[in-house]
């Protein structure tokens, strides 16, 4: 079937119009998980359903898409998804953070700072963040109903008294404008401060568990702590070894089977803006227009 | 120097070329022809028609090829389609008492009206592998008999008449629908139902078989096993009455189960029920075990904490195309979250590392 076949963006307007609906609560709650009629995809659940649903509903012919995994727009994911909009939405695609007016992620939120013009998609696994201490769902919502988070509290507490420190390192749980305490979805916990008071609204779609929710922008996001044990964004010893920055994520690069490795920047987009700029690292070579 | 890695979108298209190769294997062996899937594999499109929702032999056959015979890749390939579908009305519910039985068992009395009916069952054959099949040799035709004159009445409604099943609560409110409305919990029966007759057949065999073997045992007995043609009918408003648009073949159980009374419920036999596209007798039968199975609330039984009596775990985890895509996702790239939990490890055996040092 030609992609003339389908709608503009795939899904039919019907469920834009259900997805929106979902939408329009998700924002009037931060937080609060809208339950919605998630449809089967031609990717598969875990693939990005969710996220892949929520930028369709979104997506108007004048938008501009960029798409990341891993904060990297040349992952194989990032690269099958930003296809399947070129093809069934006929969008502009970018890999420019700035040119880009819907972003859907997996993984990581970009470095540079969003826009009030930007809507930030996530791709979300399991949206629930009581899951792992209680497996019920009628349990869970009866608890955020309650706002009934001493589990959590718990929880957090227990890992600082085995560890010392709190053991989570990604999908980092937050408290949203005092109410609901919601799962960011799988980044590292380096980007949650992005999370707050962002100018960008953030949507966050789970296809398989068929919820949808929202930071809408300039929300008060905080990710748990204590007093005693405040959050800790984490921090490199290393920096970017291409770009040379500093305060950016770092992904490992294994370079032989000897030990040897590098840390470069996983925003790749970030990277190769500030090796234009002329920004050079321990392991780069000057930029070249080619790479682009 | 480290060069990023580029050509993801090259990668994909050479993957799915040579996926292709591999579909159409030996290029000196004729290709599969979809009316052969339809026709000789007709039990495994049957299963794919059953979890993908969606009844055309047709594009079963298609999609067991295009999957290259890989069943849950199959029906995914039928829902992904399936959801595209516009709808134009809701039929009415079809009359399994209607239906042109050709094959009809009941396990709970010897002979009954309407007859035993073995029809095309593996049921008492020998499995020896056959080699004449292997020598592509033709069947020699079937003795035909004489169809069975007069209607094939529900076994349940002879224990009905002497009220010793429990009756049904009958009600023509318009069913939830699963594919249309978040799956929400607690499920009503007809949810739990809808869920089950797409659910995985591997996945609602094993609970099946879990409360055979004590997890929640429900004493299930085949009341009842029917296959056969049924016609679907739809109202067309225009018209005011109802027209047949197709006919479908379908395998329903019901199961009598043993039921000694509870707070609520006098002694009486109680049932499971399993409704599938197609002759799907495994799940149609491991489906009315675990119908049973998940009735334990209304007919005030025990929860004994067995996972065949957990709607939500049931529910949850039926849909294999939800499972199989979760669980394969896992090969997708986790580098962000595995390089934190890489610092994470480091730090926690440097502090480990440190306190041992101090200890000694």
């Amino acid at each position: 079937m030609t992609a003339e076949a389908y709608n503009f963006a795939y899904l039919d307007e019907q469920t834009k119009r259900m997805i929106r609906r979902a939408l329009l609560k998700a924002v009037a709650i931060p937080g609060y998980q809208v339950p919605f009629a998630s449809r089967e995809m031609p990717m598969p659940y875990g693939w990005g359903t969710g996220g892949v649903q929520v930028t369709a509903a979104c997506l108007t012919p004048d938008d501009t898409l960029k798409v990341i995994d891993q904060g990297a727009d040349d992952t194989t994911n990032a690269v099958s998804i930003r296809k399947f909009f070129e093809r069934t939405a006929g969008v502009e695609t970018t890999e420019e953070t700035e040119e880009a007016t819907v972003i859907q992620t997996r993984h990581r939120i970009p470095e540079k700072p969003l826009t009030e013009d930007q809507i930030l998609v996530y791709q979300v696994p399991i949206p629930e963040p009581l899951r792992f201490l209680e497996p019920r769902e009628v349990e869970t919502r009866r608890m955020h109903a309650l706002a009934e988070y001493g589990l959590m509290h718990v929880k957090l507490y227990e890992d600082i008294s085995q560890h010392g420190h709190i053991a989570t390192t990604y999908a980092y749980p937050v408290l949203v404008e005092d109410r609901y305490v919601m799962d960011p979805s799988p980044i590292p916990k380096f980007d949650n401060p992005k999370l707050s008071n962002s100018p960008a609204l953030q949507l966050f779609g789970a296809g398989r568990e068929q919820r949808i929710y929202a930071i809408p922008p300039y929300t008060q996001v905080v990710s748990l702590d204590f007093e005693d044990h405040p959050f800790d964004p984490g921090q490199w010893d290393e920096d970017c070894a291409l770009c040379g920055a500093s305060d950016t994520y770092l992904d490992e690069v294994i370079t032989d089977d000897r030990g040897g490795r590098m840390f470069v920047c996983s925003d790749t987009a970030h990277c190769r803006a500030r090796r234009a700029a002329g920004h050079v690292g321990a392991m780069g070579a000057p930029y070249e227009e080619a790479e682009a | 120097m480290y060069v990023a890695v580029k050509g993801g979108e090259r990668a994909i298209e050479n993957a799915h070329a040579w996926m292709a190769e591999r579909r159409r294997g030996d290029r000196e062996v004729p290709e599969l022809a979809l009316e052969q899937v339809a026709e000789q594999l007709s039990l495994l499109v049957d299963r794919v028609m059953a979890e993908g929702s969606l009844y055309d032999p047709g594009l079963a056959a298609l999609a067991i090829k295009q999957a290259r015979g890989d069943v849950v890749e199959a029906v995914f390939l039928m829902r992904a389609y399936r959801t595209t579908l516009p709808r134009f009305g809701a039929t009415e519910p079809v009359d399994t008492g209607a239906m042109l039985c050709e094959r009809r068992i009941s396990a709970t009395f010897k002979d009954l009206p309407g007859g035993q009916v073995l029809g095309p069952t593996f049921d008492y054959t020998h499995r020896l592998l056959d080699f004449k099949l292997a020598a592509e040799g033709e069947v020699p035709e079937a003795p035909v008999g004489a169809p069975r004159e007069g209607a094939v009445p529900h076994v349940v409604s002879f224990l009905n008449a002497e009220g010793l099943i429990q009756d049904e609560p009958e009600s023509d409110e318009t069913p939830r629908d699963l594919t249309r409305e978040p799956l929400d919990f607690p499920a009503d029966r007809a949810l739990r139902l809808q869920a089950l007759a797409r659910g995985d057949e591997g996945f609602l065999l094993g609970l099946a078989y879990s409360t055979q073997r004590g997890y929640a045992r429900t004493h299930a007995f085949v009341g009842e096993l029917r296959i056969g043609m049924v016609a679907v009918e739809i109202e067309i408003p225009e018209l005011g009455f109802s027209v047949e648009i197709a006919e479908i073949r379908l395998t329903e159980c019901e199961t009598v189960n043993q039921f000694k009374g509870s707070k609520s419920e006098p002694p009486q036999f109680t049932r499971g029920y399993g409704l599938v596209f197609g002759q799907s007798e495994r799940k149609a039968l491991s489906m009315s075990l675990v119908d049973r199975a998940l009735r334990w609330k209304e007919l005030g039984e025990d929860f004994v904490g067995a996972a065949a009596q957990d709607e939500e775990f049931v529910l949850a985890h039926s849909d294999n195309v939800q499972a199989t895509g979760f669980l394969e996702h896992i090969k997708l790239p986790h580098y962000v979250d595995f390089q934190s939990e890489l610092e994470l490890v480091r730090k926690m055996r440097r502090e480990a590392g440190a306190m041992q040092e101090a200890a000694e």
